[in-house]
């Protein structure tokens, strides 16, 4: 009954602003529908365990994921009327914003309660084409460029987990069964064909990396978060990327039954290295902030990847450092549009001595770029160093050897930029005109940081609950 | 009689690596839909009136008239060349598609199934890795779409050999279809032909690293 609300809601809010092309219905109608969501997640985490309309489950990992979106979608909504207004849009476009933000936001919600293989890919498909629409927001030749790249990977990609599908479900034909959901699949997890399993769980992965940001379908994702304007960027880094990872957990967890186990953990190790090698390659050379700060989330999301490979308690710390990591990506991404305004450039050598013109904002530029390189007082610290735990606990010395030198070249190069942003000036010829940001835009990125921080030390035992109940979907 | 048509579609795979002109594209597309849709009376004994007949009329109305109108429009309209400018030789072209076809055959023998027919299987995967190639090996952005075009023609024939036991399956291909041709043809006919005009891959170069 109240998905079947939330549904026809977020059906009335997106079409309203793509009928009525008028600033204050899209406005209106945004608010409507973050009110709904929130209220639709606090319902759901009162209702934990239920199933309903037959497809979607409030489980564990779903919370989670549901209780992160209803976190950030608030701060995002705010800077994406900011900056609306900033860049004086027209109705047209802010009306086309409205409609796909809601859209976006109520297809992660669905995807991220799925119970069924299938639905989950519907609803990843169903984001393809939101995003693609705020992508394109800017409507110039770069935008078309980072539009294009994005839609047809993603189209690719998506089509890859078809595949994946088809062939799980004729791994399935072998059990005797043909219902698709999840926990069909983990009830016939002994009896699955093994090598339909295979060829579908390397289709499912390698789709779904176009949304969770590994190898090799990571590209799209860089342009498209260099591209869309920031308060849509901060959710593609974050909320999108969850999805991607609440598909090819969910997989994981059927194939973690079977005696593929220990396989699937190679491969999943294999493409976090692939991906972490490619994020310290490009993060050594790249100098355009966004795209820095997307690559730092190709490499939190191999991070993960390992933390998933590594057994259960792997699973645990990856689940807690995927949390984390939205908000302080999140975070990052809407402060880069305080950057902006000040520097008016997106390349790191055009900024510099931020700390001079615009004080607060570097120090929470500061405190986002210490979370995100997970020192302390970052909890990413914490959970980096259970993924690192974990792996030491399975034995895997050569590659924990190998993940902590590329993440130290990493963040070496990540820092050197962040830090000349924030401390050294700028030479006297082209110092950038005074501009005067009111502090409060801030405030957001530095709660965001802090609920991190607060998650990363000092978990309600809840969250630990939820969070222990998800990583147990692994055997 | 499903294997001749199922083998009639791997040789349009072979002739559209050689072929040269975008309209001989569009044509082979057509022939396929048409292929698929054969395929889908033969082989979908079991499935409902009004499940087939929607399936039929993807496979006929979308992909063999729809799709390819669209795709001959937009090369009229954007007066796009009509050579594909591959980066190989035909040759090349002709030696790596067989090397795919003859590959899915082997991969095929590997496997020892009641619930697939391995023509279905050689021809899904032989048409998923051609697409794969074809995009990689074309310039032009719109044979990169049509490219695209064949990988999902290749879903639909897996899909079409287990649609019987799982007739949710095939209903979402369609859907996969509709929506991703739609997403990708509809960006391409307003904006990038705009935008670009007869765009190939040396205009998409502004984002990089």
């Amino acid at each position: 009954m109240v998905i079947t609300i939330y549904i026809l809601a977020a059906i009335v809010c997106a079409a309203l602003p793509f009928v009525i092309r008028r600033k204050g219905v899209a406005a209106v109608s945004t608010f409507c529908f973050v009110a709904f969501q929130l209220f639709f997640s606090g319902w759901a985490l009162f209702n934990k365990g239920v199933t309903v309309a037959g497809f979607f489950t409030a489980d564990a990992l779903g919370l989670l994921m549901l209780s992160c979106l209803a976190i950030v979608v608030l701060p995002t909504t705010i800077h994406s009327g900011l900056y609306l207004r900033e860049d004086r849009a027209d109705a047209s476009s802010c009306s086309i914003y409205a409609a796909s933000y809601v859209l976006l936001i109520a297809a992660l919600s669905l995807g991220y309660l799925s119970n069924h293989i299938a639905l989950t890919w519907v609803f990843t498909e169903v984001t393809t084409l939101s995003a693609a629409m705020l992508i394109y927001h800017h409507r110039n030749r770069q935008a078309l460029e980072g539009t294009w790249k994005y839609v047809f990977v993603c189209a690719i990609s998506v089509t890859f987990v078809f595949i994946g599908i088809l062939l799980i479900s004729l791994s399935l034909l072998h059990a005797g069964s043909s219902d698709l959901s999840y926990e069909s699949l983990a009830l016939h997890a002994a009896a699955l064909d093994g090598f339909w399993l295979k060829l579908g769980f390397i289709f499912i992965v390698v789709g779904y990396t176009a949304k969770m940001g590994l190898f090799p379908m990571f590209t799209a994702g860089i342009d498209a978060k260099d591209n869309a304007p920031a308060p849509i960027a901060a959710l593609l880094a974050s909320v999108l990327v969850n999805l991607g990872f609440v598909g090819i957990y969910r997989t994981y967890s059927v194939v973690s039954a079977t005696p593929l186990c220990s396989w699937s953990r190679v491969l999943l190790t294999v493409l976090a290295f692939i991906t972490l090698f490619v994020a310290t390659a490009y993060m050594l050379r790249v100098r355009n902030i966004k795209r820095m700060l997307a690559y730092s989330g190709i490499e939190h999301m191999a991070i993960v990847t390992l933390g998933i490979a590594a057994g259960r308690v792997g699973c645990y710390a990856a689940i807690l450092h995927i949390v984390m990591h939205t908000f302080v990506k999140s975070g990052l991404f809407l402060h880069f549009n305080q950057l902006y305004r000040v520097f008016k450039s997106k390349m790191a050598d055009a900024m510099g001595g931020y700390f001079n013109y615009y004080p607060f904002g570097a120090m929470v530029l500061l405190l986002g770029v210490v979370s995100i390189v997970a020192v302390p007082p970052s909890g990413l610290f914490v959970s980096e160093f259970m993924i690192f735990k974990a792996m030491f606990g399975a034995g895997h010395f050569a590659l924990l050897a190998l993940a902590l030198i590329l993440l130290t070249v990493l963040i070496w190069a990540f820092v050197r930029n962040f830090l000349k942003i924030i401390f050294i000036p700028l030479p006297q010829d082209n110092l950038p005109s005074a501009v005067r940001i009111s502090p409060w835009e801030s405030v957001t990125q530095l709660l965001l940081f802090a609920v991190a921080i607060y998650i990363g030390y000092a978990a309600p035992p809840a969250v630990m609950e939820l969070i222990g109940e998800a990583a147990a979907f692994v055997r | 009689m499903t294997d001749i048509v199922l083998i009639v579609f791997l040789m349009t795979l072979l002739y559209m690596a050689i072929a040269n002109r975008m309209r001989s594209y569009v044509k082979i597309l057509a022939v396929q839909g048409v292929l698929l849709f054969v395929v889908a009376v033969l082989q979908l004994k079991e499935m409902n009136a009004f499940n087939l007949v929607w399936i039929l009329l993807e496979t006929l109305a979308f992909k063999s008239v729809a799709v390819p109108a669209v795709l001959l429009h937009t090369i009229n309209r954007n007066h796009i060349t009509r050579e594909a400018e591959p980066f190989l030789p035909h040759f090349v072209s002709l030696i790596i598609t067989a090397l795919i076809v003859v590959g899915s055959f082997l991969l095929a023998e590997m496997i020892n199934d009641s619930f697939l027919d391995k023509t279905f299987f050689v021809a899904a995967v032989s048409a998923i890795f051609f697409g794969l190639y074809f995009i990689a090996s074309r310039r032009k952005l719109l044979s990169h779409v049509m490219g695209y075009m064949v990988i999902e023609n290749g879903v639909t024939v897996l899909a079409l050999a287990v649609g019987n036991e799982m007739p949710l399956l095939i209903n979402l291909g369609v859907m996969l279809d509709i929506f991703a041709s739609v997403l990708i043809l509809g960006i391409f006919i307003n904006k990038i032909g705009d935008v670009f005009r007869d765009a190939d891959v040396e205009d998409l170069t502004e984002l990089k690293d």
